[in-house]
């Protein structure tokens, strides 16, 4: 049994407690915006936001969790896609296959929460998501835009 | 047809349901969902191009998307041609099964080798323009004036004599029951307005909310999820299976043999399934391979190096006796490792069986391949089977030629009949059954003149054919044309740049019992390593600067020299870079022809005492003749470095006991941000041909890298990746 606080909405559902977080909010909630990419905290694409800070729930399981924190998914990273980062990724054509993009995306977000005007070198300190694709190069620029800062130098 | 068969609608309605469980309220629809509703109401022009009566475009794509753009600049083609607004232009995937039945009226579905654009861009114009034609037809039909009156601008038809005009939503239907003209002319791409821009992605918007559907994602009413683990040693049987614990576990229904050589499990959900197959007490019976080592095979390389048998890709002149009159000879042996594609999303698919039929989503690169592994496996003729293509989270050459995990999930069906189950390969199972990139070897020996000129050259590849392990039928006299791309005497696919009066390359095939694939580049990885790196090795060793050095056997081949010249002209090639952070910056070059594109590469490194790498900057010239979407060619040039870079730095799988070492992203690295070099493109294109732009680049990622390490420390780095060379200093 677990009850969890997602994208606002407080909900009870049934799970064994061991079951990793990302896999709950998969297939007991329906939220598939948040990928498995390798279940060992490696790459990033299982982010979700847990009180604004970013968590790769892959591996962190469900009872490591009650109501009282905000869990948000890309699903309720904003209702329109209008959250800057979302804005800045459209602007730029950021995604080529997109599935590293969800966690790529909310762990961007949580960057700019906590540092609203981070350096290129913090955002290649912090942003350790795997991409296959190779969109790094505009992640970077597209958190800068986001951020309102200047994507030369 | 199958009542209790869920049809494609069904699907979506289940996959709504599913999205739309937890309220979302902003749910954009998925690429093909609309299209696929509206097919039936709404008539083709022809077999590319459905115009709705709101005038929307619907555009079909044969060739699959996942992430390279072709989507997207398959459609900048067509839309050219019809001349409609493209803001109003959508995508579907005709289905396999559909152009079984229509005579592969949209030809090969297949993508890969960098082939979209390159191969079908002439009849996907076609198929634009033929459609325009029709349109203007009906139209002029309707006015009783002659087609050649009318004019179209933005999918609006106009009669210029007397100023009528009409829409192509509004004459679609009358379009779609005239003939389709045979005679089409096709417009000088200088007249461009749609294709050649860098217009935004058509697929980008799902991509940022969650709302993209892949593989991984479906559901379906009633559907059951599937774990699988399949015997880790190639080759090897299951010999017992112990269930009893598994079957007792929550959510469990079946554990379930697969084939002769895999287990199995099947649960309400995937991470149940999962669980309860650690719990599944295996025993395997690991075969002729359990003892099989790379480090064995490496010594199987090594004699192959020198083996008198081997098949010619290309002669000229006499190499051996050119080499053995020259007063100054070089050699020197390569290695480049096994790879697994590590697609983001692991392998998947969803199958219906039953005995009537059976239906696969799935994403794939090859739709028709897939199909043709789901009616063998479902042991119905293909005519009762479907696939239905999915987004792929990445492709790069794993999901093309070869289905195992088809194959597995209708096997699985088979044992479920009308149940839909979707199996999902753990990170894990994708590291330990990949379909790996060749193992070879190479010795490079040279001869030289007193001047320093290259007077003979001979290329000994040792190694792994991927077309001896996928298709062993189009083995000819032992020689598999594939290993010698990028040293090709011709043929304006992967030529080889240099013009060398002595010159022999071949090839002793040696296959260990890790199944091969094609990766994103293919053999042109490897081959342009070697040579490159061996063309820096010779320039140092008689003392020539290396542009010079190559510049010198390149007179005979400009769009080699041009891409190269391009790069050596934008890093100013001959002015020192400046220091960064303190650090001297060095640089290294390295040119290819692959896929059809010119491409050329320069690498700006520096290299700490401690032996850390910093790779600054690259930039990239690419010469594809013509260029459909200049930003998403931009995007593969970049992503291109990415996936080169990882295989240069990080990429190894290894054998111990007959399997892979490597079993997920911790012990397998790949690129990171942190590693990640700014990347300039200089896109070139010439015109006069098609070159693909998905996987060139890559080849020349890892030997203009390893030059200017060279440049740098000294080190020449012949076996990849580099993760196992210290380049400490002393
Ligand atoms: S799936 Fe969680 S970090 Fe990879
Ligand atoms: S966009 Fe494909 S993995 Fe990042």
């Amino acid at each position: 049994m677990a009850k969890l606080n997602v994208n606002g909405r407080v909900i009870e559902f049934e799970v064994e407690d061991d079951t990793p977080l990302l896999w709950a909010l998969r297939e007991q909630l329906g939220l598939t915006g948040t990928k498995y990419g390798c279940g060992v905290a490696q790459c990033g694409a299982c982010t979700v936001h847990v009180d604004g800070a970013a968590v790769r729930s892959c591996s962190m399981p469900v009872s490591a969790f009650d109501e009282t924190q905000k869990i948000v998914t890309i699903e309720g990273l904003s209702p329109d896609s209008s959250h800057p980062i979302q804005q800045a990724w459209l602007a730029l054509d950021v995604p080529q296959c997109g599935f590293c993009q969800s966690g790529m995306i909310m762990a961007a977000a949580a960057l700019l929460a906590a540092t609203p005007r981070p350096t290129e070198a913090q955002i290649r300190e912090e942003v350790t998501n795997i991409c296959r694709c190779g969109t790094y190069n505009r992640v970077i620029a597209g958190i800068q835009r986001a951020a309102g800062v200047s994507t030369a130098g | 047809m199958n009542a209790i068969t869920p049809r494609r609608r069904q699907f979506l309605a289940g996959a709504s349901a599913a999205l739309g469980a937890f309220t979302l309220g902003f749910r954009i629809p998925l690429a093909g969902e609309a299209a696929a509703q509206s097919a039936p109401a709404t008539p083709e022009v022809n077999a590319w191009v459905v115009v709705k009566p709101d005038e929307t475009v619907i555009i079909r794509i044969a060739r699959s998307e996942m992430g390279q753009g072709t989507l997207t600049g398959l459609a900048q083609l067509v839309a050219e041609e019809l001349d409609c607004d493209w803001a109003k232009v959508t995508t579907e995937y005709p289905t396999p099964g559909q152009n079984l039945a229509r005579g592969r009226i949209w030809g090969n579905m297949s993508t890969g080798g960098s082939r979209g654009v390159r191969e079908s861009n002439e009849y996907v114009r076609k198929g634009g323009a033929a459609a325009r034609m029709m349109l203007v037809q009906a139209a002029a039909n309707q006015w009783g004036v002659p087609a050649g009156e009318c004019r179209v601008a933005a999918g609006v038809i106009t009669h210029a004599p007397s100023g009528r005009t009409t829409t192509y939503g509004a004459v679609a239907e009358a379009a779609g029951k005239l003939p389709v003209p045979t005679d089409v002319a096709l417009k000088d791409p200088k007249d461009w307005k749609i294709a050649g821009r860098p217009v935004p992605r058509l697929d980008t918007a799902a991509k940022l909310n969650g709302s993209q559907v892949y593989g991984i994602d479906l559901k379906l009413p009633g559907m059951l999820n599937a774990a699988i683990q399949a015997c880790p040693v190639f080759g090897g049987k299951l010999r017992n299976v112990d269930s009893a614990a598994a079957e007792a576990m929550p959510g469990v229904k079946r554990v379930l043999r697969v084939g002769d050589d895999a287990v199995a499990v099947v649960a309400d959900t995937w991470w149940r399934a999962k669980t309860a197959l650690e719990a599944v007490k295996i025993e395997w019976d690991a075969g002729e391979n359990a003892a099989a080592s790379s480090a064995a095979f490496k010594e199987v390389l090594k004699a192959a190096l020198d083996a008198s048998q081997a098949a010619v890709g290309n002669r000229a002149g006499d190499a051996a006796a050119a080499i053995a009159a020259a007063p100054r000879k070089f050699e020197a042996v390569y290695y480049y490792p096994h790879q697994n594609h590590a697609c983001m999303e692991v392998m998947n698919a969803t199958a219906v069986w039953t005995p009537e039929r059976c239906e696969v989503w799935t994403p794939t690169q090859n739709g028709e391949a897939a199909h043709a592994a789901a009616a063998e496996a479902a042991g119905l003729p293909p005519a009762r089977c479907e696939i239905y293509k999915i987004h792929l989270g990445g492709g790069f050459g794993r999901r093309g030629a070869v289905h195992d995990w088809v194959r597995q999930v209708v096997l699985i069906a088979r044992q479920m009949p009308g149940t839909p189950i979707k199996l999902i390969w753990s990170r894990e199972e994708d590291m330990l059954q990949g379909r790996y990139h060749p193992v070879t070897m190479c010795k490079l020996s040279a001869g030289l003149d007193a001047q320093g000129n290259l007077t003979g050259l001979h290329m000994r590849i040792a190694g792994q054919s991927i077309v001896a392990g996928i298709f062993p039928q189009n083995i000819r006299d032992g020689r598999d044309p594939v290993v010698f791309q990028g040293l090709n005497a011709g043929g304006g696919e992967a030529e080889i740049g240099y013009g060398i009066p002595n010159l022999l390359i071949d090839h002793a095939m040696r296959n260990p019992h890790v199944p091969p694939g094609f990766w994103r580049g293919v053999n042109l990885n490897q081959n342009t390593i070697y040579l490159e790196c061996f063309m820096d090795e010779l320039a140092h060793l008689v003392g020539k600067d290396p542009l010079e050095f190559r510049r010198g056997l390149m007179a005979n081949h400009p769009k080699h020299l041009a891409v190269l010249n391009a790069v050596a002209e934008r890093v100013g090639w001959g002015t020192p870079p400046a220091p960064v952070d303190g650090q001297p910056v060095f640089r290294g070059l390295a040119q290819t022809h692959g896929f059809g594109s010119y491409v050329a590469a320069c690498a700006e490194v520096s290299v700490s005492d401690g032996g850390e790498l910093k790779i600054h900057r690259i930039v990239a010239a690419t010469d594809p003749g013509h260029a459909v979407n200049p930003q998403q060619i931009a995007a593969q040039v970049e992503g291109s470095f990415v996936y080169g870079l990882s295989a240069a730095l990080h990429g190894e799988c290894t054998v111990k006991d007959g399997r892979i070492e490597q079993t997920n992203f911790d012990n397998y690295q790949v690129l990171r941000m942190d590693e990640m070099p700014k990347v300039e493109t200089i896109l070139a294109p010439s015109g006069g041909f098609w070159g693909g732009v998905g996987e060139p680049t890559i080849a020349v990622a890892a030997p203009a890298v390893l030059n200017a390490i060279f440049a740098a420390t000294g080190k020449r780095v012949r076996e990849l990746p580099l993760k196992n060379t210290s380049l400490r200093r002393g």
